[in-house]
């Protein structure tokens, strides 16, 4: 069969090879040609998913993180008796921090893919330029992803590898396991130390703000009606996790816990 | 009324463009942004200078040629096309820029002309239904709620004008081409072809260098159309529905 036109795409950069072939069969049947399967990992929508998917796993982390945390409000028992517990999981405690590793490690791949991509697209910016509609939150994202990174590691360097007072390591309680809360009552004691953690937790939100709300517009789950909604609940749980976490600081500093 | 005019200025598509300043004098106030541009284009001919390049074809709204950016906003200020902006909605002795479109895949041909073929391009991949539909059909013989195709009607209002990747901070295409596969994929005609054409139409667009969305939503602020950007999440929905649905 002759084919009297076809148009055949050419893959540009990083972008898959053409997929679809769209040809004129028989002179007046159109039909669209699969030619190559299309990568899902290679599309722009189909990144954004995944920076979706990971980020709610990520949100998963920081909730069921500040549950834990706020055990401190419950006494040393608890809260120490929390970490032990948490340890003993053993493996599933490693498969858990391998497996946010590996999401946390997406997220910002996937990130850094479609930022330089969207860097390229759009080389010559404005004269005049308007924030149209955009949020300050939508704006900041990479800032405030980049300052939460930056804490993560500060903070695993503080409490998990304890490699910024080494003397945390032999901290034990009464019952001879790790002295959680007493080391975070040290550390919170230093202005510098909670000043650092609340403006980190605010970047934090901010991240959230944008991020929570968004996420369901990536995944296709809103409509006209829907969006504001999300983006109002977003918010709302941001901020929640703001006053939930820097309540801890908060509370050491001013020497507000209960016990 | 006075106008200072700032103007990209740009000779050709390779050439390093510059902004002109160009006073806009005893302009009406009733005239059109594109009819000052003209009387201002009248002046430099008289001048014997270039006038400046400016797309234009309906005037009225309806086609989306007259890409530009006016004081920072794709299309001007207000809901339309730069054609429905009237000089009536500045302040004499405004300043005012004029810049065109700064998308990557829209390369500038001459001053504010931009080539917008990469959405021709895209509709091409899959915009249309290939079933030949014959004469208009009896009416009620395909049924359609009064929702979805009040759904379809609002999507299918995108005149492709190029100004939702203008003022995306990523210069991405999403809205453009979520509304083409919003409208269609609403309707039965559009049915048969849904899957194929969500993978080719958002493969096109990735191809033509368009950037990704991230939720700015600066496209559906300024869209001439009103088209809301749901249609995103529609699409973010029917590409990935094509993808895992064999």
């Amino acid at each position: 069969m002759k084919m009297p036109f076809q148009f055949t795409r050419r893959g540009i950069g990083s972008a898959p090879k053409l997929s679809y072939q769209l040809r004129v069969v028989a002179g007046n049947s159109f039909r669209f040609l699969p030619v190559q399967k299309l990568s899902f990992l290679t599309s722009s929508i189909g990144r954004k998913w995944i920076v979706a998917i990971t980020g709610i796993l990520l949100i998963g982390f920081v909730a069921i993180h500040l549950l834990g945390n706020l055990s401190i409000f419950l006494g040393p028992e608890i809260m120490n008796a929390y970490a032990a517990r948490l340890h003993q999981l053993g493996i599933l405690l490693w498969i858990a921090r391998v497996g946010l590793l590996v999401v946390a490690g997406l997220h910002v791949f996937f990130t850094i893919a479609l930022w330089r991509e969207n860097h390229q697209a759009s080389p010559q910016k404005y004269a005049v330029k308007k924030s149209l509609e955009t949020t300050l939150y939508a704006r900041s994202m990479r800032l405030s992803g980049l300052v939460v990174l930056g804490f993560v590691l500060f903070h695993l360097a503080q409490f998990t590898w304890k490699w910024v007072t080494p003397e945390y390591k032999e901290w034990i309680d009464s019952l001879g396991q790790h002295d959680v809360y007493r080391m975070l009552v040290a550390a919170f004691g230093n202005p510098w130390v909670t000043g650092f953690y609340l403006l980190s937790v605010a970047f934090l939100a901010m991240h959230l703000s944008h991020g929570i709300g968004s996420l369901f517009q990536t995944l296709g789950l809103t409509n006209k009606k829907l969006r504001p909604r999300f983006e109002y609940a977003g918010l709302i749980v941001a901020w929640a996790f703001f006053l939930g976490y820097a309540s801890i600081p908060t509370a050491v500093f001013l020497k507000l816990l209960p016990h | 009324m006075n106008f200072h005019l700032r103007i990209w200025r740009q000779a050709d598509p390779e050439a390093s463009g510059f902004f002109q300043e160009i006073e806009a004098c005893d302009i009406p106030a009733e005239a059109s942004f594109l009819e000052m541009l003209d009387i201002v284009n009248n002046r430099l001919i008289e001048e014997k200078k270039i006038p400046v390049a400016f797309d234009s074809d309906c005037r009225e709204g309806i086609c989306g040629t007259c890409s530009m950016v006016i004081n920072g906003v794709p299309q001007g200020p207000g809901r339309g096309a730069a054609c429905q902006v009237y000089m009536r909605s500045f302040k004499n002795g405004d300043s005012i820029t004029i810049e065109p479109f700064r998308v990557k895949a829209f390369p500038i041909i001459k001053d504010l002309i931009v080539k917008r073929a990469a959405y021709d391009r895209i509709i091409q991949a899959g915009g249309f239904i290939t079933e030949h539909t014959g004469g208009a059909p009896d009416a009620a013989t395909t049924l359609i709620s009064k929702k979805i195709a009040d759904q379809a009607m609002d999507a299918a209002a995108c005149i492709g004008c190029g100004a939702c990747a203008a003022a995306c901070p990523n210069s991405s295409a999403m809205l453009f081409v979520g509304a083409k596969v919003t409208h269609l994929s609403l309707m039965p005609q559009g049915q048969p072809e849904r899957r194929e054409r969500a993978l080719a139409m958002v493969d096109a667009m990735d191809e033509e260098g368009f950037g990704n969305c991230s939720n700015y939503y600066a496209c559906e602020a300024v869209c001439p159309a009103s088209i809301s950007a749901s249609v995103i999440a529609t699409l973010n929905r029917e590409y990935v529905r094509a993808t895992v649905i064999p």
